[in-house]
């Protein structure tokens, strides 16, 4: 097995993407003063309701479009609740992340009269983009995945790009940073913070959607299994730096790429699986203390 | 000479049983500068909330232009022709100069936000009204003193024909209050109206046309400021006439009480203080001067034991305090004012009578360290000793059960200064003892530190108030950089050389090693 190869490449991207989707989420948040830490439930609901979505229409991309949009509309619990009614966001967060999980196994069962994993047959998954195939680079990089991995690096691209040199991103931007000076200049601070965590929300929607609809074809019971959490370390390790998001993911999905390495070596699941938490873990304690001074520093 | 600009008509305003304006009358005239002057609670905020909008009045009329206006928020007022420069900067210190000036009224061009129009905008105003501030700057960089300029463009760039700055000079060092007065009295020539909040009787005489004063929620004197002299404002402001304390200088200091030597403190990387050494001896009051943030604070922790040194001694009464903690240099003799004393100086939400008591739990007669009573209190005797400071501090309050938070700057003050003088320890220091206290509090905490001295008290004073630095300190140490860059006795204490020492541009006027 060689060291590097566009293989690798592909499954690093592919395990980044459902944690860039929700990253970017909470990078959003963040950015109007949101600390979001209901990524992790918001991404498992996506995945049911895409899963759910595919299988009574019988088309993945009906699937997404559902997972987007009730994403969306179960982050509006968190949106109104910590913007409008200014309730603690953590709170409202913790207890949306222990409702999806409830919800989707209860639901799950309550639908479907399954427990644990759902995968009928003929279940709709995302398909790759297969014409991308005989192209070098590009073919072995992203012929087997779907459009949602290329699409969460744009987004994220664009989504620093947006805050940077658009007025709504100054604004976007000027929220978080001092909400009473945003609001006295006469930006509507409540709106823009629930409309931007709806945002989240759906981009939660389409994390779960690329994890039950295109990684796997599959609902498996808590199948976030802390990539949402992931995200909210990722959020935190970039600090002010949305651009910086994807690269903090794409070594979150080296480790878990690796760890897949390690298993096809003999090593033991258990030991592989705990490797990318492991080494997030590490990578956050690491620069906390090599950075967090000089930041601090000049933060006073 | 010129028509009103804005008027408020009968203004009333009350908050539960409390009256914060009553009937007040006030005119503004295009092209002045009118200073509105009046002690903490005489309600001098709340109309200039009433007139930006952030409160609505229970009666009266606010004109804008001649126009009657109800204003439902400072959108209203801004649209109207008003700026505010709030007190505490509401700025975004992430980003430049040019984003925070045009937050909220961004040029655009093709749907995305110009810089190069705001950066040009920027510059516009910089040069028409004197301001001398960089669009590219980021904010979270510049001193005090350039992010007022910043607060002050944001005004401008709404087009604002009033601004209202509310106790702009609380963060400056002289030299740029020099410059801020410089740009207001342009802008006023340019034809704007400018409205100055303050409680500063020599600014007044310094920079208005005309001054509003106000006490009890009333105006109590309309001046123009040409014919009016400190003490007439001092009388209205006050109902009284208020006898200036000073020190005389009488007297030859004693021992060495504290010993500051070679204190460096380095935070996270940052040198804060740097090589500083000083000595205070009883029965003296040592200054120190200085804009905060220039090591005043680090000194201070350091001395007390809330802040780590990197290296240098501190003696207390001769004793080498580095390896004691907070308390064992308390009990050597330390008493603290601290500058931030709603976070520092006392605990908001317990009564006059717990707070007073703090500090004094351990030892009799309200604690006791050993026996059956130890670890309990005897309230008994906390009530009687927080009867006795709030009579002799004269602290207003309902009683030694109402909660300190609830009491007004002046009298929670009180509480603070009477719980640490009563320690009757060798050292006293005072960070900012008068900050947001009254003219009547400020003479009498003045009274009592010099009455300190006195008594063979030493006190480190540290102070942004010039003026109470001459008025008490024996010498002036001035802090910039970390550093102590000059000293100054007594007769030696001007306006001018604390000023340029401040700005750190002032001459090295401090003998090589002469701790004092």
């Amino acid at each position: 097995m060689h060291v590097f190869e566009w293989g690798f490449v592909a499954a690093v991207l592919l395990a980044a993407t459902p944690v860039l989707y929700a990253a970017l989420a909470g990078a959003l948040s963040a950015q109007v003063g949101v600390f979001n830490i209901a990524l992790e439930g918001q991404m498992l609901w996506g995945a049911f309701a895409a899963v759910a979505g595919s299988y009574y229409t019988g088309s993945a991309w009906a699937g997404i479009g559902i997972a987007v949009l009730s994403s969306a509309i179960f982050s509006v619990v968190l949106a109104v609740g910590a913007a409008r009614f200014r309730a603690d966001p953590i709170i409202i967060a913790i207890g949306t992340n222990l409702l999806a999980l409830g919800l989707t196994g209860f639901l799950m069962r309550v639908l479907f009269d399954v427990s644990g994993t759902f995968s009928p047959r003929g279940l709709q998954g995302l398909p790759a983009m297969s014409f991308l195939r005989d192209i070098p680079v590009l073919g072995p990089v992203f012929g087997g995945q779907t459009v949602l991995v290329p699409l969460a690096f744009v987004l994220c691209i664009a989504a620093g790009l947006w805050l940077r040199s658009s007025v709504g991103g100054l604004r976007l931007r000027g929220i978080g940073e001092h909400a009473a000076a945003a609001a006295s200049l006469g930006v509507n601070v409540a709106r823009t913070q629930t409309w931007t965590t709806i945002v989240g929300g759906a981009l939660c929607g389409l994390a779960g959607a690329q994890l039950a609809l295109g990684n796997v074809t599959v609902f498996t019971e808590n199948m976030t299994a802390g990539r949402g959490w992931i995200a909210v370390a990722a959020v935190m390790l970039v600090g002010n730096r949305p651009l910086w998001v994807p690269i903090a993911c794409l070594g979150f999905g080296a480790a878990e790429a690796f760890g897949f390495r390690l298993q096809g070596l003999g090593a033991p699941q258990q030991l592989t699986d705990a490797a990318p938490y492991a080494i997030t873990l590490l990578v956050l304690v690491a620069t906390r203390i090599r950075f967090g001074a000089a930041r601090r520093a000049l933060s006073s | 000479m010129t028509d009103a600009a804005a008027e408020l008509r009968g203004i009333s305003k009350r908050f539960d049983a409390v009256v914060a304006n009553d009937g007040v009358d006030l005119v503004l005239r295009r092209g002045t500068i009118h200073a509105v002057m009046g002690e903490n609670g005489a309600g001098k905020s709340t109309l200039m909330s009433i007139l930006f909008g952030l409160l609505r009045p229970d009666s009266g009329q606010i004109l804008v232009g001649g126009v009657e206006r109800h204003f439902r928020g400072p959108l209203d007022a801004i649209a109207a022709g008003l700026g505010m420069v709030h007190q505490h900067f509401r700025l975004f210190d992430s980003m430049t100069v040019a984003e925070n000036v045009v937050y909220g009224a961004e040029p655009r061009r093709r749907g995305r936000l110009d810089r190069t129009a705001a950066a040009e905008r920027v510059r516009e105003l910089s040069d028409r009204y004197g301001l001398d501030t960089d669009p590219d700057s980021v904010v979270g960089t510049l001193s005090a003193g350039a992010r007022q300029r910043v607060e002050i463009l944001k005004a401008l760039h709404r087009d604002a024909e009033i601004l209202i700055l509310d106790e702009p000079t609380a963060v400056l060092t002289p030299v740029e209050v020099d410059s801020l007065f410089a740009v207001l009295r342009r802008a006023a020539d340019e034809g704007a109206t400018v409205v100055l909040v303050t409680h500063k009787i020599h600014e007044v005489l310094a920079i208005s046309d005309e001054v509003t004063v106000l006490r009890d929620a009333r105006v109590t004197g309309r001046f123009r400021t040409a014919e009016a002299t400190g003490s007439a404002l001092v009388q209205s402001m006050t109902g009284r006439e208020v006898t200036e304390v000073a020190n005389a200088g009488t007297g030859e200091p004693g021992d060495e009480a504290l010993q500051v030597t070679g204190l460096t403190v380095v935070d996270r990387g940052v040198h804060r203080v740097r090589d500083v050494s000083f000595t205070v001896r009883r029965g003296e009051i040592v200054g120190v001067a200085g804009v905060s943030g220039n090591g005043q604070r680090e000194v201070v922790a350091a001395i007390l034991g809330t802040g780590s040194a990197e290296s240098g001694e501190i003696r207390l009464l001769g004793r080498d305090v580095a390896s004691l903690d907070v308390r064992r240099r308390r009990a050597i003799g330390l008493a603290v004012v601290p500058e931030d004393r709603r976070g520092e100086g006392m605990a908001v939400t317990m009564t006059t009578a717990e707070n007073l008591a703090l500090g004094h739990h351990r030892t009799a007669p309200i604690g006791a360290s050993r026996g059956w009573r130890r670890g309990w209190l005897s309230l008994r005797a906390q009530r009687d000793m927080a009867r006795r400071l709030i009579a002799d501090y004269d602290v207003r309050t309902s009683g030694e059960r109402q909660p300190v938070g609830a009491l007004s700057g002046g009298n929670a003050q009180k509480v603070v200064i009477a719980r640490e003088l009563s320690h009757r320890a060798p050292v006293l220091i005072a960070e900012q003892p008068t900050q947001g206290v009254d003219i009547g509090a400020i003479e009498s905490i003045h009274q009592r530190l010099l009455d300190y001295r006195r008594d063979g008290g030493a006190v480190l004073l540290v102070s942004h108030e010039i003026a109470e630095l001459q008025a008490l300190a024996d010498r002036v140490l001035v802090m910039f950089a970390g550093r102590i860059v000059a000293e100054y006795s007594r007769a030696d204490a001007t306006t001018a050389r604390i000023g340029a020492a401040m700005a750190g541009t002032g001459e090295s006027s401090r003998s090589e090693g002469g701790a004092s």
